[in-house]
């Protein structure tokens, strides 16, 4: 089930627990820490398939984190955590444009008060 | 004064300033979490609530407010625009000559802070183990300086700045140095230093500086000379409610409790009586709470999902750039466990 090849560095590797389903994983997320686990948990805690969603920072000298998923109903744990990727893409994306658009209203006012 | 919140309502959308503590800190409304509310994700209502106001923008500094996102999202684009917007900075200092007194080490470390003009989004990241460099991920800087006695200098001045030339070094003596087809390039970049007027060394006559630097891409995290923000920070917006109507000496006390602007005291009706003027100006010292007689008058809280951005630049990036490359970085890292998924879903 891991997620990295042998001679790559894993980026993505999935964890399950010896007779657990699907719906129960951790995902240990390489070169991650607070800034992406704690806005995807809460994107996919918004979903109301999910069970249970938190992650932990293995150790301050490791530079990953465990992203512990469990679903409702038997629902693979992937689905809950590539939906929270998509949503959270969304809200960057939403976010990005209401923010440029912004500034170049406000540039647009700057340049009409200086005429 | 504000219309009455329901208790549900507070707990979801506000933080109460209390007295021995703050209260309902964190973010609750997950589904399931409170009956009657709907709060399964859903994009456009997000849009609908979702708004951002520019309050000041300049050259370096940018202040805006983010209204309708949790404090997790928020705090993403804090963090990124901290630690993990790149840009350049000196990496490789190769001294070749330094006489002065300042060590080469102190020396190195002092070249690296210096802030570099020059757009990160042009460049690449070096690869781990490449000494040499290259003109797609190299900007290459020189320092030159030997100070020596001016001799024109007046005969009885005891003026360092009469009696030598070149003592002093400052950060505009460190010139670029094109790499390959860098010239052509970056004809108009003005690549350099952002600011001339950082002091390195200082200089007697017969000492020198001899130095190349090599600039590479980096990010905050690896080290913080490649932050490209002075600071980046957000607070919530305070909300103060009076909860009922305070006159006279009270009125005026009320007033000192709080930031100036906040509370103003008006004639109504020849009594004077105190009103929330300005909210977002204050500092919510909680000073207000150690009255014993104000402070079951007043309600002091602040709204959950109203972010004031404030974002100082180095001077590298505008300001309004880094924000926007902050979230691009969020979307990306999304998008490399997106294609990751994928991926490890083929096998």
């Amino acid at each position: 089930m891991a997620g990295g090849d042998g001679d790559r560095k894993a980026v993505l590797e999935m964890v399950q627990a010896d007779g657990a389903d699907e719906g129960c994983v951790t995902f240990v997320l390489h070169e991650e820490d607070h800034t992406l686990g704690n806005s995807l948990r809460y994107m996919v805690m918004k979903n109301p398939d999910v069970e249970f969603c938190g992650y932990s920072i293995t150790h301050p000298s490791e530079s990953k984190i465990n992203f512990r998923v469990q679903t409702r109903g038997g629902l693979p744990a992937t689905e809950p955590l590539r939906k929270g990727l998509n949503d959270l893409t969304d809200v960057c994306q939403h976010v990005l444009h209401t923010f440029e658009a912004r500034v170049k209203e406000f540039r647009d006012r700057q340049e009409e008060a200086m005429e | 004064m504000a219309a009455p919140m329901s208790n549900v309502d507070e707990i979801r959308d506000r933080v109460i300033l209390g007295e021995f503590g703050v209260r309902n800190v964190h973010t609750t409304d997950y589904p399931g979490n409170y009956p009657g509310y709907d709060d399964t994700w859903d994009l456009e209502k997000f849009k609908k609530k979702f708004r951002i106001d520019m309050v000041q923008l300049d050259e370096n500094n940018l202040e805006f407010d983010m209204i309708g996102i949790d404090a997790a999202v928020a705090n993403a684009f804090r963090r990124i625009l901290l630690a993990e917007v790149p840009t350049m900075a000196v990496e490789k200092v190769f001294i070749y000559n330094n006489t002065s007194i300042i060590q080469d080490e102190i020396l190195a470390h002092r070249l690296g802070l210096i802030p570099i003009r020059a757009d990160p989004r042009l460049f690449e990241f070096r690869n781990s183990g490449d000494e040499e460099g290259t003109e797609i991920d190299t900007i290459q800087l020189q320092l030159k300086v030997k100070c020596s006695r001016n001799p024109r200098a007046p005969k009885d001045s005891s003026d360092p700045r009469e009696l030598y030339l070149n003592h002093m070094v400052y950060s505009k003596d460190m010139t670029w140095v094109p790499i390959g087809n860098q010239a052509d390039v970056f004809a108009e970049a003005k690549i350099g230093p952002v600011h001339g007027d950082i002091l390195l060394a200082q200089l007697r006559p017969g000492q020198e500086l001899d130095i190349v630097m090599h600039c590479v891409k980096g990010i905050g995290k690896d080290h913080a000379k490649f932050s490209p923000v002075a600071t980046a920070s957000y607070r919530l917006l305070p909300e103060i409610t009076l909860l009922q109507p305070i006159e006279g000496e009270k009125a005026e006390r009320l007033k000192r409790c709080f930031s100036p602007g906040v509370i103003e005291v008006e004639d109504v009706g020849g009594k004077r009586v105190a009103r929330v003027v300005n909210g977002r100006a204050d500092t919510c010292s909680r000073e207000v709470l150690r009255h014993e007689d104000l402070k079951n008058l007043v309600k002091l809280g602040r709204v959950r999902d109203h972010f004031i951005f404030s974002v100082e630049s180095t001077g590298i990036l505008p300001p309004e750039v880094l924000v926007s490359e902050a979230i691009n970085v969020l979307i990306a890292k999304c998008q490399k466990f997106l294609s990751e998924l994928d991926s490890a879903e083929m096998d």
